[in-house]
C-alpha cells in the first residue's frame, strides 16, 4: 500500500465507526462505539499516507510511531502493531478511546488538512483490543509474567491512576519493583470513578491493570498518602523514588445561592455514584443516586458530557448542559458532543448560572439563569461572554450536576510541607524530570498541570519514569 | 482480603454493637477526631465511622455503629473473625488539642463512643475533662465504664431519668456552664438535633464549641464535595476541612436537609435486604 506515494484527494473518506444506535444506548450503559472488525481496520490503515515528515506522532504527547504502527495494521500484522505502540505508551486501549485526537494525534494529521484525517485512535484502540485478547506479556516475552530482576530497587507510587500506572508499566518492565498506593477501594483514577462504562469499558481498564500485576507492580487499595502512610514513611521504609500521582480532586462549586441544596451534585459526586458504587445497579449495588426528570448540568468539558449522558441512562427525561461560552468553544472531546447530542441533550449555550432555586420540600426546583453574548477576544484569543443585561432564564430542574473544574487535593499536600507548590497550588516540578523541590520525589498528571488529559498525565509519568530508571539503574 | 474482627460486643442487642478491628496501620496513625471509611464487600456503600479507640501495640482500632440502614444492619450480621472487605483511613482532620484547663465533652447516643477518643485525648494532654452522657435510658449508655477510667467526673442525662438528671444533656451542661467558669472549650458528638442545642446552649456563655459533623460521604478524601456543609457561610468539605468545626459556625438546617436525601433509596434498599435476610438467613 505505502510504496507508492498517494495524493489525499486519492484518498476515500474514514470508515465509518460502527456504535449503538442513540435511542437503543441510552438505555444501557453499553459502550458506545462498538470497534473496528478487520476488515475496517486494515481499510482504515490502508488511508494512511506514511507521510515522509509524518505530523501526527508530533501530536501525540506520548510520540507513538504512528506511521509505523498503522503501516503494520495495513499488513495484517497485529501484534507487530501493538508491540510499536505499547514501546511508548502502557495504556493503548484506554488512549485509543478517550484522548482528544482531534487537538492531538488527528488533528496534525497531514491528510486532515484536505481530507479526513486518518482514524488513528480508533486504530490503536483496534489493535489493543484484539491484541490483549491474548496475552500481551506472553507474546512479548515468551514467558506468563515477565521475570522480576531487581529486587534491591523499589519505588512507590502514590495514587493510582493514569500517571502512576505509567511510571509503574515503565519501571516494572525494567524489573524495579513498583507499589501502587491508591485512596480507594480501586485502582485507575478517574479511568475507574470518572469516566464512564459506555464510554470505556471497566473491563478494559481492569485487563490494563492485571497486565501491570503481571509485570510484578503490588497495587494496594485502601492507602491513603499523607494519611495511612506519608512521603517521610516511604523514605524510612527505603523506598528509591516515590512518584505522587494523586489527580487534581477537589470539585469546585459555583459559589451562588443554593449550591448546597438538595438535589446539587458535584460532576465527580455524580459520577463516582455511578460508576465507582455502580448507582446504575442500585438496589442490587448499596451506593444509591437519586432518579430525576429534569436535569441539567453546568459546563462544556468532558466531564459535562459524561455527567449529562449517565443521567439520561439513568432514566431521566430532559437532559441540557449550562454553558457561558457557545457549542464551538466547548473543550470537550468532538465525538463526545456529538454523542451527547444525537442521544437528546439539550445544549443550553451562552448562559451563566446565577442561582439554584429551592421548592416546597426545600429542595432544587429550578435554575436561573444570565443570557450572555460572546465579547471581544481576551489576551488568550478567546473571545469572552459578556452578561445581557437584564436577560435571564429560569430552567426548572430536579438535579443539577456542577462541571466546571477542580482544585489541588490538600490530603497529601498538607501532610508534605516541603513539598512546594505553585500559585495554584498545584505541586512544583520539573518540567523534564518531574522532580519535585523533595529529592527523588517526582510528581505528574493532573496534581501537576491542573486537570489536563489522560495522555498528558501518562506523558508526564513516563518522563519521570524514565529519570528515576536513569537515577536507579 | 479483608480486615478481621476480632472482638465483637453488642451494647445494644440488634441496635448499636462494638467491633475491634485488625489494622495495623491505622491504628498506627490513628488520632482522635479521625474516622474510617469501610465497605462490607464487594457491593457495599462506603461508609463513614469514627474511630472510637484504638491500640497501636495490637494493630487494632474500635468503632462502634448505630444500625439505621441497609449498610449497618449488613455490619451488624458480621461476627469475630469474618472480614469488612474495605477499611480506609485514618481520615479527617484530627481534633485540635492543647492543654488548656477544662474541657467537656458532651455525647448523645453512639455518639459517645466517638467522643470517648476525643475525651482521652484532652485527658492525655493534661486538661480536666467532663464527659456529659446522655441516652434515653440507663441500659443505652454507652462507654460509661471507659469514661470513668479517666474523667474526673462523668455526668449523666436519660430521658426517664432511670439513671442522673432527668432530661437532656444540654440542661445539665447549662447547669456546668453557670457554675463553673473555667470552662475552656465544649466538644459535642451525637445526633444532629443535640450537637445543635449544645452550641445554642454555649452561645451566651461565649465558651469555644466544636462540633462533629455527620453528613453523608461518598469517597471521604475531598474528591466528590458530598459532605459539604457551610460553616461560617462558606462551603467546607466535612472530609478533609473536618469532620469537626466551631458549632456556632454550623448551618445546622442545611445539614439536616443534606442527610435525608437519599432517604427514599435508603429506605428501598432496607426493604430489600430486610427481605432477603429473612428468607435466607435462619
Ligand atoms: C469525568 C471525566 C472525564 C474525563 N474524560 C477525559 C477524556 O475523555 N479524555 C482525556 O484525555 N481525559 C479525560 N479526563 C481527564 C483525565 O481523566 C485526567 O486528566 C487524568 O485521569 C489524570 O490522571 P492522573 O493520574 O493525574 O490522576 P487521576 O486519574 O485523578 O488519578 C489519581 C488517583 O489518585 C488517588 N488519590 C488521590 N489522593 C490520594 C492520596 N492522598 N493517596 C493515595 N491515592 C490518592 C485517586 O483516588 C485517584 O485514583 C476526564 C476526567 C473526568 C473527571
Ligand atoms: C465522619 C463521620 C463519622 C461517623 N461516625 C459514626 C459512628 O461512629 N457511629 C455511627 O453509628 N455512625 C457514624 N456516622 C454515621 C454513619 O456513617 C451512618 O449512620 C451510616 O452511613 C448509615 O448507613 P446505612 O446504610 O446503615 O444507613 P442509610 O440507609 O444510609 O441511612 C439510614 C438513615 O440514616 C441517616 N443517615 C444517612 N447517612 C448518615 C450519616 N452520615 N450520618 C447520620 N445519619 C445518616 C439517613 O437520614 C437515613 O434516613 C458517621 C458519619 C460521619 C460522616
Ligand atoms: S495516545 Fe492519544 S494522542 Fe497518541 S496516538 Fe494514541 S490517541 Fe493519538
Ligand atoms: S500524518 Fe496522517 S497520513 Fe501521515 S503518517 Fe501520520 S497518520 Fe499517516
Ligand atoms: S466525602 Fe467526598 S469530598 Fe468529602
Amino acid at each position: 500500500m505505502a510504496s507508492k506515494p498517494r495524493k489525499p484527494s486519492d484518498i476515500g473518506p474514514r470508515i465509518p465507526m460502527p456504535e449503538q444506535p442513540a435511542a437503543e444506548r441510552v438505555k444501557n450503559f453499553s459502550e458506545v462505539a462498538l470497534g473496528f472488525s478487520r476488515d475496517d481496520a486494515i481499510a482504515e490503515a490502508e488511508r494512511c499516507l506514511q507521510c515522509k515528515k509524518p505530523l501526527c506522532q508530533k501530536g501525540c504527547p506520548v510520540e507513538i510511531d504512528i506511521k509505523e504502527f498503522i503501516l503494520k495494521v495495513a499488513e495484517g500484522d497485529m501484534p507487530a502493531a501493538y508491540e510499536v505502540i505499547k514501546e511508548t505508551n502502557s495504556l493503548p486501549a484506554v488512549c485509543g478511546r478517550v484522548c482528544p485526537q482531534e487537538s492531538q494525534c488527528e488533528g496534525m494529521c497531514v491528510l486532515g488538512k484536505k481530507n479526513e484525517p486518518v482514524a488513528i485512535g480508533r486504530l490503536e484502540r483496534y489493535v489493543a483490543d484484539t491484541f490483549m485478547a491474548s496475552d500481551a506479556c506472553e507474546e512479548i516475552t515468551g514467558t506468563h509474567a515477565c521475570a522480576l530482576e531487581r529486587d534491591d530497587l523499589k519505588v512507590a507510587c502514590i495514587g493510582g491512576g493514569p500517571a502512576s500506572l505509567t511510571v509503574a508499566g515503565y519501571l516494572a518492565a525494567k524489573g524495579i519493583k513498583v507499589t501502587v498506593f491508591e485512596a480507594l477501594h480501586e485502582p485507575g483514577g478517574v479511568l475507574i470513578y470518572g469516566i464512564p462504562e459506555f464510554r470505556l469499558p471497566k473491563g478494559i481498564v481492569a485487563r490494563e491493570l492485571d497486565g501491570l500485576k503481571g509485570l510484578g507492580v503490588d497495587i494496594v487499595t485502601n492507602w491513603v498518602g499523607g494519611k495511612t502512610i506519608t512521603i517521610q514513611d516511604l523514605q524510612n521504609e527505603g523506598y528509591d523514588a516515590i512518584f505522587i500521582g494523586v489527580g487534581a480532586g477537589l470539585p469546585r462549586f459555583l459559589n451562588i445561592p443554593g449550591d448546597n441544596l438538595v438535589g446539587v451534585f458535584s460532576a465527580n459526586e455524580y459520577l463516582t455514584r455511578v460508576n465507582l458504587g455502580r448507582a446504575y445497579d442500585f438496589p442490587n449495588h448499596d451506593t444509591p443516586t437519586f432518579r430525576a426528570d429534569n436535569v441539567v448540568v453546568i459546563g462544556g468539558g468532558n466531564v459535562a458530557m459524561d455527567a449529562a449522558r449517565t443521567a439520561l441512562r439513568m432514566g431521566s427525561k430532559n437532559v441540557s448542559i449550562v454553558y457561558r461560552r457557545t457549542q464551538d468553544e466547548m473543550p470537550a472531546r468532538l465525538e463526545e458532543l456529538h454523542h451527547a447530542i444525537e442521544e437528546g441533550v439539550e445544549i443550553k449555550a451562552l448562559c451563566g448560572p446565577l442561582s439554584f432555586n429551592a421548592g416546597d420540600e426545600g429542595k432544587l426546583a429550578s435554575m436561573t439563569v444570565q443570557k450572555m453574548c460572546l465579547g471581544e477576544p481576551d489576551e488568550s484569543g478567546r473571545r469572552s461572554p459578556v452578561c445581557i443585561e437584564g436577560e435571564t432564564e429560569e430552567l426548572p430542574c430536579d438535579m443539577a450536576i456542577i462541571a466546571v473544574g477542580t482544585r489541588p487535593n490538600p490530603i497529601l499536600l498538607e501532610a508534605t510541607p516541603d513539598l512546594e507548590l505553585n500559585r495554584w497550588g498545584y505541586i512544583e516540578a520539573d518540567p523534564e524530570t518531574g522532580e519535585t523541590s523533595m529529592k527523588n520525589v517526582f510528581a505528574g498528571g493532573d496534581i501537576v498541570t491542573g486537570a489536563a488529559t489522560v495522555i498528558s498525565a501518562m506523558g508526564a509519568g513516563r518522563k519521570a519514569a524514565q529519570e528515576i530508571a536513569r537515577r536507579l539503574l | 482480603m479483608g480486615f478481621k474482627i476480632l472482638r465483637k460486643q453488642e451494647l445494644i442487642p440488634g441496635q448499636t454493637s462494638l467491633l475491634v478491628i485488625d489494622a495495623p496501620q491505622i491504628a498506627k496513625k490513628a488520632k482522635p477526631g479521625n474516622f474510617v471509611i469501610l465497605r462490607n464487600d464487594e457491593k457495599g456503600e462506603r461508609v463513614p465511622l469514627t474511630i472510637a479507640d484504638k491500640d497501636p501495640k495490637e494493630g487494632t482500632i474500635t468503632i462502634v455503629f448505630l444500625v439505621v440502614g441497609k449498610s449497618t444492619a449488613q455490619l451488624n450480621t458480621l461476627q469475630e473473625g469474618d472480614e469488612i472487605l474495605d477499611v480506609c483511613g485514618p481520615l479527617g482532620k484530627a481534633t485540635h488539642i492543647d492543654k488548656q484547663g477544662t474541657v467537656v465533652c458532651v455525647g448523645g447516643g453512639t455518639g459517645i463512643a466517638a467522643m470517648h477518643h476525643i475525651a482521652k485525648g484532652h485527658w492525655e494532654a493534661g486538661n480536666h475533662v467532663v464527659a456529659i452522657i446522655g441516652a434515653r435510658t440507663e441500659d443505652l449508655l454507652l462507654f460509661r465504664c471507659e469514661l470513668d477510667g479517666f474523667c474526673p467526673e462523668v455526668l449523666i442525662a436519660t430521658d426517664d431519668g432511670s439513671v442522673g438528671h432527668k432530661g437532656f444533656v444540654t440542661e445539665v451542661l447549662k447547669d456546668r456552664l453557670e457554675s463553673d467558669r473555667n470552662v475552656t472549650e465544649v466538644v459535642a458528638v451525637g445526633p444532629v438535633p443535640m450537637m445543635e442545642a449544645v452550641a445554642k446552649t454555649t452561645k451566651p456563655f461565649g465558651v469555644k464549641t466544636t462540633v462533629s459533623l455527620n453528613s453523608i460521604m461518598v469517597d471521604g478524601i475531598g474528591m466528590c464535595g458530598a459532605c459539604r456543609c457551610s460553616v461560617g457561610g462558606e462551603t467546607k468539605f466535612a472530609c478533609v476541612d473536618g469532620p469537626e468545626f466551631d458549632g456556632q459556625e454550623v448551618d445546622f438546617s442545611e445539614l439536616k436537609a443534606r442527610l435525608w436525601q437519599f432517604k427514599e433509596q435508603e429506605d428501598e434498599s432496607m426493604g430489600k435486604f430486610k427481605k432477603e435476610c429473612s428468607c435466607h438467613g435462619k
